[in-house]
């Protein structure tokens, strides 16, 4: 059943071929048995996700045909879920129940999937490899001394191993595509205000965006139709219809225009992971589309300009996390400010500390404009690239990361190197653009991931064109040895 | 940009955050590094570039002043490190 996707196992719900409680306890027993091995889950919420089950199986007695009906998921733990530990990843949420369900949440529990836990991450999201967790690093499954990528990395390894058919995940800078790239999975980060961020517990308000983990492109579409939607809780949502993700998928690419960035190929890209990208380009030229070089001339600042809106916008949005109302307090405080410093200082990590601390410098006093500000104009022309760009082109294509997945430790006392494994991501959460990634091949025996970019809101071309892939190649269908 | 151990210190406070002594000057090296990298942007010209502050130049939607949440202060107060009678307890402030 684990080998299935939700595509499949729609099909044999809905015909009767087993019921969802035994889909359910067949994952569950995978997740008992197997995550030892990687840590991907948080929380399991074993009961929860029989009651779930149960209720899916009586809605598909009643002849319902939702498509998601009784499919197993694993949220982010990221996402607010009522009555289920929503951690984050940190010390500071390690005792919070969330009292609500964020947005995304609902829809999917309305859809009828089945929620059997929540899944590891970088603390706060802020990470690339899941080592910055309260709750431990991450394995990837491929190699278990390796990461999984992040900050995504539980969702990620999950639905690479196996233990769930598929996950929620956030991509602030490219905390879906990386990780979906590392582990040998599809991942898309919509455009932003795709999806709701409400009860997405918030990181750099203007950058993050939820999306699907998946094994098919497909599967990501029907996952992406229930989760996608205006919301007015979410004051940036965007009120424009959805469409059906899947009615597209099919579509011929005669035609198509592929751009590739001359900067996504430059020094620091794995000569494996190049070879792999240029493999596919081989794939998409047999079945008609059209390579184009272009250039994307402001690249190299899309890193530093981010590194000054994510942590203005983190060290604002974490000031929330003060030890009065709900999370972390410290023991027998002195004061008030006793109880903000210690609880704050106690409860969080070393890289939340960095960023809260380099977005609180270049938003104090003096600094706005040489750093905030000046960030934000060069983000107007990293946008302005991809916007010249899609006059000529469909959609752009490159590698998903720069390298397979590295050691674990190998990069977690350097920050600056670590910020460069999502040197070829940053620049589409700047501009707000959908992004995906998609199994591409192998290097050094690990997944190589592409990526394709889109125009603002064309998530069903970038379906298309990642599906249509996926049905001449079979990178996508591999499975870890020891997950099989 | 070079910060120094009494700027991190400065900033540590502004952040509310208690850092120890011993991490400090490492704290010093790493916020370093990243004001270096961000620096990178000062290679290019911006003088005539408005600035983004949204990905799609949205503005903020407004909606009629009406009341359609209801109050849950006993649901969410249940999950606070303190309460007492409805209000959160924090050390005292005024002497």
């Amino acid at each position: 059943m684990h080998n299935k996707t939700i595509a499949e196992l729609s099909r044999s719900l809905q015909q009767g071929d087993f019921s969802s409680e035994e889909l359910t306890r067949h994952f569950l027993a995978r997740i008992e048995s197997l995550d030892g091995a990687l840590n991907s889950f948080i929380t399991v919420s074993a009961e929860r996700a029989l009651s779930q089950a149960k209720q899916a199986d009586q809605r598909l007695a009643k002849g319902e045909n939702g498509p998601l009906i009784g499919i197993p998921l694993a949220q982010k733990d990221i996402f607010c879920t009522d009555g289920v530990k929503t951690s984050c990843g940190s010390k500071m949420l390690d005792n919070f129940i969330a009292p609500y369900n964020a947005t995304s949440v609902e829809k999917l529990n309305v859809a009828g999937t089945v929620m059997l836990g929540k899944t590891n991450m970088d603390e706060f999201a802020m990470g690339s490899s899941n080592e910055t967790s309260f709750y431990g690093a991450v394995k990837n499954p491929w190699n278990t001394d390796t990461v999984p990528g992040g900050s995504s990395g539980g969702s990620a390894a999950a639905v690479a191993a196996r233990l769930i058919p598929c996950a929620t995940g956030t991509d602030t800078g490219g905390s879906i595509r990386q990780p979906a790239a590392l582990c040998g999975i599809t991942g898309l980060k919509p455009t932003y205000g795709r999806v709701s961020r409400y009860g997405m517990i918030a990181f750099a308000s203007s950058l993050d965006q939820g999306g699907p983990l998946t094994r098919t492109a497909e599967d990501a579409a029907m996952l992406l139709g229930a989760m996608a939607g205006f919301d007015e809780r979410d004051s940036t949502s965007i009120d424009t219809p959805v469409p059906d993700y899947c009615a597209e998928l099919d579509r011929d690419l005669k035609g198509l225009k592929i751009g590739l960035p001359k900067e996504y190929f430059g020094e620091g890209l794995d000569s494996g992971i190049g070879d792999a990208v240029h493999g596919a380009m081989d794939e998409y030229k047999k079945m008609g589309a059209e390579i184009i070089d272009i250039s994307l001339p402001n690249t190299h600042l899309a890193v530093p300009a981010y590194y000054v809106v994510a942590p203005a916008e983190c060290s604002s949005n974490l000031s929330r996390f003060d030890g009065v109302r709900f999370g972390y307090r410290c023991e027998n405080p002195k004061d008030l400010e006793d109880l903000y410093k210690r609880s704050r200082g106690e409860a969080f990590g070393a890289e939340v500390k960095r960023r809260i601390m380099i977005g609180a410098y270049v938003l104090s006093s003096g600094y706005y404009d040489a750093y905030y500000l000046k960030a934000q104009k060069v983000r107007r022309l990293i946008s302005g690239d991809f916007k010249q760009a899609f006059e000529k082109v469909d959609v752009i294509m490159g590698p998903t990361s720069p390298t397979p997945a590295f050691k674990i430790g190998e990069k977690a006392d350097d920050p600056i190197t670590m910020y460069l494994s999502d040197i070829y991501t940053i620049a589409v959460n700047l501009a707000g653009l959908p992004g995906m990634s998609i199994p591409a091949g192998f290097a050094n025996n690990m997944p190589a991931g592409l990526q394709i970019i889109g125009n603002y809101f064309a998530e069903a071309k970038l379906l298309n064109v990642a599906h249509k892939f996926q049905q001449v190649t079979d990178f996508h269908t591999k499975t870890p040895d020891a997950f099989k | 940009m070079s910060l120094d151990k009494q700027d991190v210190e400065k900033i540590a406070h502004l952040a509310r955050l208690d850092i120890n002594d011993a991490d400090v000057s490492a704290y010093a090296q790493n916020l370093s590094s990243i004001l270096d990298l961000v620096e990178q942007m000062n290679s290019v010209d911006t003088d005539n570039v408005e600035p983004m502050a949204h990905p799609t130049d949205a503005v903020q939607r407004l909606r009629e002043d009406e009341v359609k949440e209801s109050n849950q202060r006993e649901h969410f107060q249940k999950i606070a490190p303190q309460v007492e009678d409805g209000l959160y307890l924090v050390p005292k402030v005024i002497e």
